[in-house]
């Protein structure tokens, strides 16, 4: 997102749309990356209900069960609240640095 | 100025009855105050016109200066025109949320009855209140008289309010020497007052729910700086104003107000330059060494934020000096009004001597005599632009 101009922006530091911290990706603040291993995830969807930027991406399956899918990385801050919360602890923090050629 | 009154239509009231029917006049949609002296008969008067139903204004008493600062934010997001009135360590209670009301670009108007801050604590007049609030982002003006108190007061809101402009403003007025004092006033009619300052044109109100904003979100390094800018270039757009909105003001009530007050300056060699009720004894000083054959003069000074450097380098240029006197002093630096006059004359092609006097901090009284003093320094060529001199002090 190109950052604007004084000129262009709407005085007071007013926000002048609703919903605009959609585009407000905090993501590239993370200094840990969570990472799932799906296989022994018991999709008990702690860490959905824990994490505070709704960055849990999950599912329905067709029995009604939610799924635990991944993270939302665009903004998923890092703060490892799910891995804390996770009871089976099969989400681990990884340093971002180990992501940089990806 | 109370030459401009017509004495026929004027009544004598004191200037907080001045402001306070001032703010009857503009009728606020809401105004949120705690008392404190010698603000107090201002909030006081205006409690009395809500009370007997004379204005239909929301009147919030509040529990501290904070969170009146802070109702009159949130009223004037709402999208309502608000005001308040403070002294001294109320205002510097508020400080934090003055500085937020400039940053938010909300157009209140709050007269400020200049009392000495504490410690020691004192109740009387100096202008340390409204100097620590120098730097933030509030349009500041200074009354000589009760008169022009209840002027500034209603020509704030139209300054306040411009598009381009959208700052608060702070109308400075000498606790008890003008709020208790009683002097001549002549009072506009309701109706032109109503009319001058037309219906308030919120921006981005927040109780336009069909356009939904949102007020004082995280600013961070991306976006803080150019919102700085922006509040910089409305001062800017202060000092491009308000000469018009004064010629209205002047249409209506035959009242001129400007930047400065040139006194006596046609031919003036040493001329004195300060703010506030002083001004008045400085000119009386003014008549009785003119008649000696003094080329004396005065700049009062109305208008102090935004600084109006243009106009002090056009009429101090060229003078032979020119003494400023301060009613608050910068610890460790130079006194505020003499910083920025002698900052504004560093362009000047020919740049007068300059004298620095502190003088009525805590109220000290100040004598016709002190200020000839200080005249007489400049005539005698004894002038030192670093050394700050005190007017009324005990050795
Ligand atoms: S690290 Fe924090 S922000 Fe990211 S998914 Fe886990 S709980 Fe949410
Ligand atoms: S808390 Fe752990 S087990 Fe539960 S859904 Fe999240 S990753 Fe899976």
């Amino acid at each position: 997102m190109a950052l604007k101009g004084w000129k262009e922006l709407p005085i007071g530091g007013v926000i002048d749309e609703p919903g605009k911290s959609r585009e407000f990706k905090t993501g590239n603040w993370r200094v840990l990356r969570p990472v799932v291993n799906l296989d022994k995830c018991t999709h008990c969807m702690l860490c959905w209900l824990y994490c505070p930027d709704m960055a849990i991406e999950i599912t329905v399956n067709e029995k009604g069960k939610p799924q635990m899918l991944g993270f939302n990385y665009d903004y998923c801050k890092g703060c490892g609240l799910c891995a804390d919360v996770c009871p089976v602890h099969v989400i681990d923090m990884k340093p971002e640095t180990e992501f940089l050629k990806d | 100025m109370l030459t401009n009154i017509d004495l026929k239509k004027a009544q004598a009231v004191t200037g907080a009855e001045a402001v306070a029917n001032a703010m009857r006049q503009i009728e606020p949609h809401v105004v949120a105050a705690y008392p404190i002296t010698p603000q107090t008969p201002i909030v006081e008067y205006f409690a009395k016109f809500v009370a007997d139903g004379v204005v239909r204004t929301e009147m919030i008493p509040v529990e501290s200066e904070h969170s009146a600062m802070s109702a009159v934010v949130g009223a004037a997001s709402a999208g309502a025109r608000a005001m308040t009135a403070t002294s001294a360590n109320g205002l510097a209670l508020m400080h934090e949320i003055v500085y937020i009301a400039a940053s938010l670009r909300l157009p209140i108007v709050m007269p400020v009855v200049n009392r000495a801050l504490s410690g020691p604590i004192n109740i009387h007049c100096d202008h340390s209140d409204a100097m620590a609030e120098r730097d933030s982002g509030w349009i500041q003006l200074y009354a000589e008289s009760n008169q022009e108190a209840y002027d500034l007061t209603i020509l704030a809101v139209k300054l306040a309010e411009n598009e381009n402009v959208r700052l608060p403003v702070m109308v400075n007025l000498d606790g008890f020497i003008i709020s208790h004092g009683v002097e001549p006033v002549e009072f506009l009619p309701d109706e032109k007052v109503k009319e001058f300052i037309g219906e308030l044109k919120p921006v981005y109100p927040l109780l336009d729910t069909e356009h939904p904003v949102t007020y004082g979100p995280l600013d961070l390094y991306d976006y803080y700086f150019e919102h700085k800018r922006q509040q910089i270039e409305a001062m800017r757009y202060a000092r491009k104003v308000f000469p018009k909105v004064a010629e209205e003001f002047y249409a209506i009530s035959g009242r001129k107000y400007d930047f400065v007050e040139p006194y006596r300056m046609e031919d003036a060699e040493y001329v004195m330059v300060a703010l506030g009720s002083t001004n008045s004894t400085i000119k009386y000083v003014v008549d009785w060494m003119r008649e000696e054959g003094h080329k004396v003069g005065l700049l009062k000074i109305w208008m102090f934020r935004p600084f109006p450097k243009e106009q002090v380098q056009q009429y101090l240029n060229g003078r032979k000096a020119v003494v400023v006197l301060d009613r608050s002093t910068s610890f460790g630096a130079e006194a505020p009004l003499y910083e920025a006059v002698k900052s504004a004359l560093y362009e000047a092609s020919a740049r007068p001597q300059m004298g620095s006097y502190v003088y009525g901090l805590g109220g000290r009284d100040i004598l016709p005599e002190h200020i000839r003093q200080a005249f007489e320094d400049a005539i005698e060529g004894n002038l030192l632009a670093d050394e700050q001199r005190y007017l009324g002090l005990r050795e």
